[in-house]
């Protein structure tokens, strides 16, 4: 789970980490109150996003006056932000955070993440803060300093003290560095986050070191311990389809294509994909239904696929293993006649008693297209989907 | 002598009086795998299965002489369990669990550390189907019909893609000497990299098929080692070359962050190494039935 940046600046700052003073704001109005209140000249507006790249697309706006606050909100507000990570569709803009702007001496990257390969807490750090950590290691990778922790005893001062040396620090600054360090590393482990990233922590003029930006991200797993963490998900920045999903136990990443897929396991699922798209059709969605995939459980999965309007044919493949193909395909069955489907929809099933399985779907009287194999069930989906559009385009013309 | 698990392997279950783990319980003794016993804390004295529950894992252990364990336990307590089983002697251990803190999994990899290599105990899993060595014993909740005995060693990230795989094998009459799952977490208990290296020295298996799936380093950890140290033929699958970046995929570990995590460079990493790879999880068993067509 992610959260905005004046949340992982408020868990960061409980933690030690320092922060700019800086006010949350629903309306213009309310920026322009919250800057007055924060005192200064020059403030930093910041739409709460989930997502990086934000100042590129004009997420970040420097303001000198309460009008341009105004105008900078203005910008903002109700609109969907669209950065290289959001996708085309972008991300919504209902809160912005304002800032008191820092003089800015120097700027370092800092991330603390999941390392697989040692499967520990890493801290990866560059004297290039500002540019992205992608940027960093494909123009800079001498500049970068990594450290992993000993999950027995934690993040050690002498760790925390290299990283800051080997960074470039002057010794004055050390001790402030430490201490964010550690401050990082502490919310890391006590909140099971998976990512704690500042870009940039700067140095400011006067010598304060300070996390101008603050992403973070959580354990999914985890969440059941942390319940004041989980209060910080703001569904307006998670799509939709995606949180119905998530809320009913299903696990869906909505794609672009057109053949939607219901598959019981992940590894399945994403090897259907690959299927359907050797076979020339293009996956809309990625879903595992479990293991287990009760006929409740297949209904759920019909309705949330065909909540995609771009789906135009439904493959379901599902691999039974202790439970049975019979009672899969009772369930597919079910399915269909409840939920009167106008669209192609290819079966294939197998494992465990597979005859009576594709029996049942024969005597049921519905248009399934039945298949025995991945490769058949991928390319009678294609065809299928096809067939229809042709089908369809021909109405339209007479 | 099969790797891992044998027919005299004598097998708990941490969490037997679960629905699921009676159910799996049964389906093992029925497929002839020697379950010895159960724990569940608080319900010793009880029978499940005709098999005797003890509250702690040492209590077992002393009472039955168990060496192997599968772990059923809710994911809020799993770590603790697997701890729990290293403590007390196990020697392989089976984490069916889905769902457990990253960081639990990293304190569990740390606590088997403080164990010499030759007593520390082997975990596979967790998020995993569990490992069969056909006509020997099952320590999982996979079906066991859809495996014949043989000499392929199959490792996977995934359970029913492996059943995919176990079944197109069975389609041409080739048997499995043992199916490992490994798990889709981002940490694990074992590697394909420490898999391969008991099927190298496996007498019963004379070729390796691995299927993996995007995220994480140990594809290409496992290239290397095939490079360097794999005499058998080995074959690859990796799922996932439609999956956009940056978005898990079901698995909490399926998800590309880095270079060479992505499907299509994981198979340029492997096959570089020599191993022959599947262009589509249709073809898996063609592929391995081609491979040892050459061997013999």
């Amino acid at each position: 789970m992610d959260i905005h940046e004046y949340q992982a600046k408020e868990v960061l700052s409980n933690f030690g980490v320092a922060i700019p003073s800086g006010a949350l704001a629903y309306s213009p109005e309310q920026a322009a109150y919250r800057a007055r209140e924060l005192g200064g000249d020059k403030w930093i507006v910041k739409a709460q996003v989930h997502a990086g790249g934000r100042g590129k697309a004009g997420g970040v706006k420097l303001c000198n006056s309460e009008n341009e606050i105004h105008t900078a909100c203005d910008e903002m507000f109700g609109r969907k932000l669209v950065t290289h990570q959001t996708g085309p569709e972008g991300k919504g803009i209902y809160r912005v955070y304002v800032e008191s702007a820092v003089p800015i001496d120097r700027e370092i990257y800092l991330g603390f993440v999941l390392d697989r390969t040692s499967q520990r807490v890493m801290i990866v750090a560059s004297s290039e803060g500002g540019m992205e950590i992608e940027e960093i290691s494909a123009e800079r990778p001498d500049s970068i300093v990594r450290s992993i922790v000993e999950p027995a005893v934690g993040l050690q001062e002498f760790q925390a003290r290299e990283v800051a040396f080997n960074l470039g620090l002057e010794p004055r600054l050390v001790q402030q560095m430490v201490r964010t360090l550690q401050g990082c590393y502490a919310a890391f482990n006590e909140l099971d986050a998976t990512m704690v990233e500042i870009n940039p922590l700067v140095v400011t003029g006067d010598d304060r070191v300070l996390a101008l930006d603050a992403k973070m991200s959580f354990d999914d797993n985890a969440l059941f311990r942390h319940p004041h963490i989980s209060e910080l998900r703001d569904k307006s920045q998670e799509d939709p389809r995606e949180s119905r999903a998530a809320d009913r136990g299903l696990s869906y990443v909505g794609l672009e294509g057109n053949i939607g897929c219901i598959v019981n396991g992940a590894g399945l699922a994403m090897a259907t994909m690959d299927t359907i798209k050797l076979a020339g059709g293009e996956p809309a969605n990625f879903l595992d239904i479990g293991g287990g995939a009760s006929p409740e459980r297949v209904a759920k999965a019909f309705r949330l696929v065909l909540s995609d309007k771009n789906v135009q044919a439904v493959l379901v493949n599902i691999f039974a293993g202790i439970n049975r193909c019979d009672w899969v395909a009772e369930g597919v069955v079910q399915a269909l006649r409840d939920l009167e489907i106008d669209i192609p929809v290819i079966v294939r099933l197998a494992g465990t008693n597979v005859e009576e399985g594709q029996k049942i779907l024969a005597k049921s009287g519905l248009p399934i297209i039945r298949a025995t194999t991945l490769m058949e069930a991928a390319e009678r989906a294609v065809g299928a989907w096809r067939n229809d559009l042709i089908q369809n385009t021909k109405v339209r013309a007479v | 002598m099969s790797i891992l698990l044998d027919r005299d392997s004598r097998v708990i279950v941490q969490g037997i009086t679960g629905r699921m783990a009676r159910f799996h319980t049964k389906d093992m003794l029925e497929y002839g795998t020697n379950v010895v016993g159960g724990v569940v804390p608080g319900k010793g004295g009880e029978t499940v299965e005709g098999v005797p529950v003890f509250d702690t894992v040492k209590q077992a252990v002393e009472s039955t002489g168990a060496d192997a364990s599968l772990v059923f336990v809710p994911p809020p307590f799993a770590a603790d369990s697997i701890m729990e089983a290293a403590d007390a002697g196990i020697r392989y251990c089976v984490c069916i669990t889905d769902g457990i803190p990253a960081q639990d999994m990293i304190r569990v990899k740390r606590y088997m550390y403080r164990y010499p290599k030759d007593k520390r105990m082997v975990l596979t899993g967790p998020n995993c189907a569990g490992t069969i060595s056909p006509g020997k014993a099952l320590l999982g909740i996979m079906p066991g019909h859809i495996y014949l005995p043989g000499n392929v060693g199959i490792i996977g990230r995934s359970g029913t893609l492996g059943y995919e795989a176990a079944a197109q094998l069975k389609e041409r009459g080739i048997g499995v000497s043992t199916s490992v799952g490994i798990g889709g977490d981002p940490i694990n208990g074992s590697s394909f990299r420490d898999i391969l290296e008991r099927f190298e020295w496996d007498e019963d298996t004379e070729v390796i098929a691995m299927i993996g799936e995007i995220g994480g380093p140990q594809e290409a950890e496992a290239a290397e080692y095939i490079r360097d140290h794999i005499t058998k033929p080995v074959i690859a699958y990796v799922a996932g070359l439609t999956a956009p970046k940056g978005r898990t995929m079901g698995h909490a570990g399926a998800i590309i962050s880095a270079f060479g995590e992505s499907a299509s460079e994981k198979v340029e990493i492997l096959s570089a190494a020599g191993v022959t790879v599947a262009e589509n999880p249709a073809v898996i068993g063609e592929t391995i039935a081609c491979v040892m067509g050459k061997a013999a």
